[in-house]
C-alpha cells in the first residue's frame, strides 16, 4: 500500500516535470537536475519490497534503489529530438564474447521485458562449414538508412538526430510492417498484454526506455537514451564482464566499454571493424570487430537455453 | 411495308424487354438458398466472436509470433484484393473494348469486387495490433509508407467499385420499386430510397452512361494500383522471396485469373439455382469465359516462371533455401499442387471445347479459386519461416494458424459471400437494360418501354 502511494507520488512528480517541460517554463537541463535532486530526497531507513532479477522478493532501503530507467526519459513528444550534437555508435568485439549473457540479463531487467521479448540476442554464428563458430551479440543496428522507419505508416518508429531509432508505442498501430522491413530481425511484438515486472507498473511511458510495454505494439533495443543523457553507458555495456560492448559518440571519435576509452577510428583501423549486411545499404550504427585472437575458447552451449527458456 | 416491318420489330423488342424483366426480377430463396444463407451467417458470426476474443486478448490467440509475424490474415487480404480486380476487368476493360458478351456478367463481377474489397479492408484491420488507433494513419500518416498508399488506393477502388455497381443498378432498382408485388414494406422502402427517384427518362440514361464510361476509365489504373501496391508491401522489403521486381505484374496477372474464376463459379451457381438465368448465362458465355481463363492463366504462368525459375537458376544464398523449401522441402506438396491445380490443369482442360462446358468450367474455377488462396499463403508465409533462427522457442519456428485464426479468416470469406448472396436475393443480378443493348434493341425502345411490365 505504502509502495503504491510512493509510486503515485513519483508519477505525479514526473507528470509535473513533464508538464513544466512542455510549457517551457523550465529548461530541460534544469529539469533533469531537479529530478536528480528529487530522487535523493527520500527519507532514509524506509524499506521497500522489490523483486530481484532472479525472482526473489527482497526488502531494501529505499535509498539504495536506483531509479535509473525513469530518471531521464523524455515523454513521446520530446523523445523525437535526440541529444544535440551527438551521433551514437556501438562497437561489439566478437573476439571477447563468451556467451555469458550478462548483457541480455541486464537489458531484460532494466527494460522490464517480460515473456518472450528479448531485445539483445546472442547468436551462435558460423559463416561457412569450414570456418570457426563464434558468439555474436545482436542489438538493434540503429541504421542511418533505417528500412523500418521508411515503411512505418504513422511515424511511430523514427530516427533521431543523435542516430538513435526509437519506437513510440503510444502511436504504433501494430501493422508489423517494420518487422517485415528490418533485415536484422530486431523487433519484437507484444502479442499479448505484457506482464510488467515490479516497478514498471504505473510508470509514465517514454520511448526512451520502452516501458511500460503495450499490447499490440512493437518494441526493440533503444540504445538506452535515458542513460546516455546522463552521460552513462547503456546497460548491456556496463553489464558485460568481458568488455565486449563499446559505446560512444562518433562526432567525438571516442567509444568506451566502461574500463577503457579509445578512439573509434583507431579501433576500427587496428582491429578491422565491419558492419552487418553492408551490402543492403542500411548503414548500421553498430560496428563489429572480428572474432580473431579470441579471449576465450568457443564452448558450445545449446542456444536458447538462455532467456528464452526461462521466460516460458 | 417498311413501316409495318419496323412496327413488328418494335413490338418484338418490347415483348423481349418484358420477358427479360420478368425473368430477372430477384426471387425468394428456396430451401437451399435459405440454408446457405444461414450457414454463411453462422460462419460469419463465429468469426466475429473470435475477433472480439482477439480484441480482448491480443494477437496472441493467433499462430503468429515474432518470427512469422504475418499469417493467413495477410494472405487472405491479398486474396481479397486479387479477386476484387475482376470487377474492373469485366466492367471496365471489356466495356471499353466494346465486348458485348460481357453484359450479363458485369453486375455479378462488380458485386464480387465490392464484397471482396470491403472484406479486404476489414481483414487488414483484423491484422492490426492496435485497431483502436486507426485514426493515426490520418493524423500521423506518412506518405512514404506503402501502407498509406494501400489505404489510399483500396479506399478509392472501393468507392469507384461501389459507384460502378450502383449506377447501372439504378434502372433495375426503380423497376423493382414499381413492379415488385407482395414484398414487405421495408423492402419497398429500400428500393424507393436507393432508386434516387429514377424516372427512366432518356436524359437520365445518358447521364448514367456517361458516368459509367468515366468510371470505367478511372477504375482501370486504380485497379492496377491496388494490386501492385499490395505486392509492394512485400516487394519493398529485403526478404528473399519478397524482394522481387516482378511482384507487381505477377500479382496483377494472378488477380485477373482468380477473379475470372470467381465469376465463372458465380455464373454456374446462379444458373444452377435459378433456371430462368439459363437464357442469359448461356453455354456460349461459359465458352468465352473459358477462353479468357486460359489466356489469363497463361499470362500468369509466364510471370510465375519469371518469379521462380530465374532465382532458381542462380540459387543465390538465402534465396536458395527459400526455393528449396518450396520446391522440395516442407512446402513442396502445397506448392506443386497449387501450381498444378490452380494454373496448369485449368489451362489443359479449358483449351478443349468439351472442357469449356459449364460443369467442367465450374470445377476448374473452383480449383483456380482455392489454388489462388493457397498460392497467397505460399507467397506470404514461407518467406518468413525458412531462415535458420536461434534464440526463439521451438514453437515459434513453424507457423500454423490457430482455430480462432481460421475462424476469423473463414468468417471474412463467409461475410463476402454473404454480401453477394444478399445482393442476389434483393437485386436483379443481371442488368436488363445492358442485356437489351447487347441483344441489339435500340436505345429509344429501351428508354421508352423498359419500365413497363407484362401485367399492364
Ligand atoms: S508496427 Fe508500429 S512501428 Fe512498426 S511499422 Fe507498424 S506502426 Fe510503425
Amino acid at each position: 500500500m505504502e509502495d503504491e502511494n510512493k509510486q503515485n507520488d513519483k508519477t505525479s512528480r514526473k507528470d509535473f516535470l513533464r508538464k513544466s517541460l512542455l510549457t517551457g517554463s523550465v529548461f530541460a537541463a534544469g529539469a533533469i537536475g531537479l529530478n536528480a535532486l528529487s530522487s535523493c530526497e527520500k527519507k532514509p531507513g524506509e524499506k521497500v519490497k522489490m523483486l530481484t532479477a532472479d525472482g526473489k522478493m527482497v526488502e531494501v532501503d529505499s535509498n539504495y534503489i536506483n531509479n535509473t530507467p525513469s530518471c531521464c526519459a523524455a515523454p513521446s513528444s520530446e523523445s523525437r529530438q535526440g541529444i544535440p550534437g551527438k551521433k551514437y555508435v556501438m562497437v561489439i568485439d566478437l573476439s571477447r564474447c563468451k556467451h555469458a549473457l550478462k548483457c541480455q540479463d541486464s537489458c531484460q531487467k532494466y527494460h522490464h521485458l517480460s515473456g518472450m521479448n528479448v531485445w539483445l540476442k546472442v547468436f551462435k554464428m558460423q559463416d561457412a562449414e569450414n570456418t570457426a563458430p563464434y558468439w555474436m551479440p545482436k542489438p538493434c543496428m540503429h541504421c542511418d538508412k533505417p528500412p523500418c522507419v521508411k515503411v512505418c505508416p504513422v511515424s511511430a518508429t523514427y530516427k533521431r538526430e543523435d542516430g538513435i531509432v526509437l519506437v513510440d508505442n503510444e502511436r504504433c498501430i501494430g501493422c508489423r510492417f517494420c518487422m517485415a522491413a528490418c533485415p536484422y530481425s530486431t523487433r519484437s511484438f507484444n502479442w499479448e498484454e505484457p506482464q510488467f515486472l515490479h516497478e514498471s507498473k504505473g510508470m509514465a511511458y517514454s520511448p526512451e526506455t520502452g516501458f511500460p510495454q503495450k499490447k499490440g505494439t512493437v518494441e526493440k533495443c533503444d540504445f538506452c537514451p535515458d542513460m546516455l543523457k546522463q552521460g552513462k553507458l547503456p546497460h548491456c555495456v556496463t553489464a558485460c564482464p568481458n568488455g565486449v560492448f563499446y559505446m560512444g559518440d562518433f562526432n567525438e571519435d571516442t567509444v568506451s566499454n566502461g574500463s577503457e576509452t579509445v578512439r573509434f577510428s583507431q579501433l576500427m583501423k587496428d582491429k578491422g571493424g565491419f558492419r552487418l549486411n553492408e551490402i543492403l545499404g542500411t548503414e548500421p550504427s553498430v560496428y563489429y570487430l572480428p572474432a580473431a585472437n579470441r579471449l576465450f575458447p568457443f564452448i558450445d552451449v545449446e542456444i536458447g537455453k538462455g532467456k528464452m527458456e526461462k521466460g516460458e | 411495308m417498311e413501316e409495318i416491318k419496323k412496327e413488328i420489330k418494335e413490338k418484338e423488342a418490347i415483348q423481349m424487354l418484358h420477358e427479360y424483366n420478368d425473368d430477372l426480377l430477384p426471387k425468394k430463396f428456396g430451401i437451399i438458398g435459405k440454408t446457405w444463407t444461414i450457414l454463411l451467417c453462422i460462419v460469419f458470426l463465429t468469426g466475429v466472436y473470435c475477433y472480439i476474443n482477439q480484441l480482448r486478448n491480443g494477437l496472441v490467440i493467433t499462430g503468429m509470433r515474432d518470427f512469422v509475424f504475418w499469417g493467413i490474415y495477410i494472405s487472405n487480404f491479398v486474396f481479397f484484393v486479387a479477386i476484387s480486380l475482376v470487377g474492373s476487368l469485366m466492367t471496365a476493360v471489356l466495356y471499353l473494348l466494346k465486348i458485348s458478351w460481357r453484359a450479363p456478367l458485369t453486375r455479378l463481377s462488380e458485386i464480387i469486387a465490392v464484397a471482396a474489397i470491403i472484406f479486404a479492408g476489414l481483414i487488414i484491420i483484423v491484422d492490426m495490433g492496435r485497431p483502436d488507433r486507426m485514426m493515426n494513419m490520418i493524423l500521423h500518416g506518412r506518405i512514404q509508407s506503402p501502407i498509406i498508399w494501400d489505404v489510399m488506393v483500396v479506399s478509392t477502388y472501393m468507392t469507384l467499385s461501389i459507384l460502378l455497381l450502383y449506377f447501372p443498378l439504378l434502372p433495375s432498382i426503380s423497376f423493382c420499386r414499381d413492379h415488385m408485388k407482395g414484398i414487405p414494406k421495408w423492402q419497398k422502402w429500400m428500393y424507393r430510397v436507393l432508386s434516387l427517384g429514377w424516372k427512366n427518362s432518356p436524359e437520365q440514361y445518358k447521364i448514367v452512361k456517361k458516368a459509367i464510361t468515366i468510371l470505367s476509365v478511372m477504375i482501370i489504373p486504380v485497379a492496377l494500383c491496388i494490386h501492385t501496391v499490395t505486392s509492394w508491401l512485400f516487394a519493398s522489403t529485403y526478404r528473399p522471396g519478397w524482394d522481387s521486381t516482378n511482384f507487381g505484374a505477377y500479382f496483377v496477372s494472378g488477380a485477373f485469373l482468380v477473379g475470372s474464376g470467381g465469376v465463372v463459379a458465380g455464373m454456374y451457381l446462379l444458373r444452377r439455382f435459378n433456371t430462368s438465368y439459363d437464357k442469359y448465362l448461356t453455354n456460349d458465355h461459359f465458352d468465352r469465359m473459358g477462353k479468357l481463363l486460359v489466356l489469363l492463366a497463361m499470362v500468369y504462368a509466364y510471370f510465375s516462371i519469371n518469379e521462380y525459375l530465374i532465382p532458381a537458376y542462380k540459387m543465390k544464398g538465402e534465396e536458395a533455401s527459400h526455393l528449396n523449401e518450396l520446391f522440395t522441402g516442407y512446402y513442396a506438396p502445397l506448392f506443386w499442387s497449387v501450381q498444378f491445380f490452380g494454373m496448369v490443369l485449368p489451362i489443359l482442360v479449358l483449351l478443349f471445347k468439351k472442357g469449356r462446358k459449364p460443369l467442367p468450367m465450374f470445377i476448374m474455377a473452383v480449383f483456380v479459386i482455392v489454388g489462388a488462396w493457397f498460392k497467397r499463403y505460399l507467397i506470404v508465409i514461407p518467406t518468413m519461416s525458412f531462415l535458420p533462427v536461434q534464440e526463439i522457442p521451438e514453437a515459434w519456428k513453424h507457423y500454423s494458424p490457430t482455430f480462432q485464426e481460421w475462424a476469423i479468416t473463414g468468417g471474412s470469406l463467409a461475410g463476402a459471400l454473404l454480401i453477394i448472396t444478399i445482393f442476389v436475393r434483393y437485386f436483379p443480378i443481371i442488368s436488363v437494360w445492358e442485356i437489351a443493348e447487347e441483344k441489339g434493341i435500340s436505345e429509344d425502345i429501351i428508354y421508352k418501354h423498359l419500365h413497363e411490365s407484362n401485367e399492364k
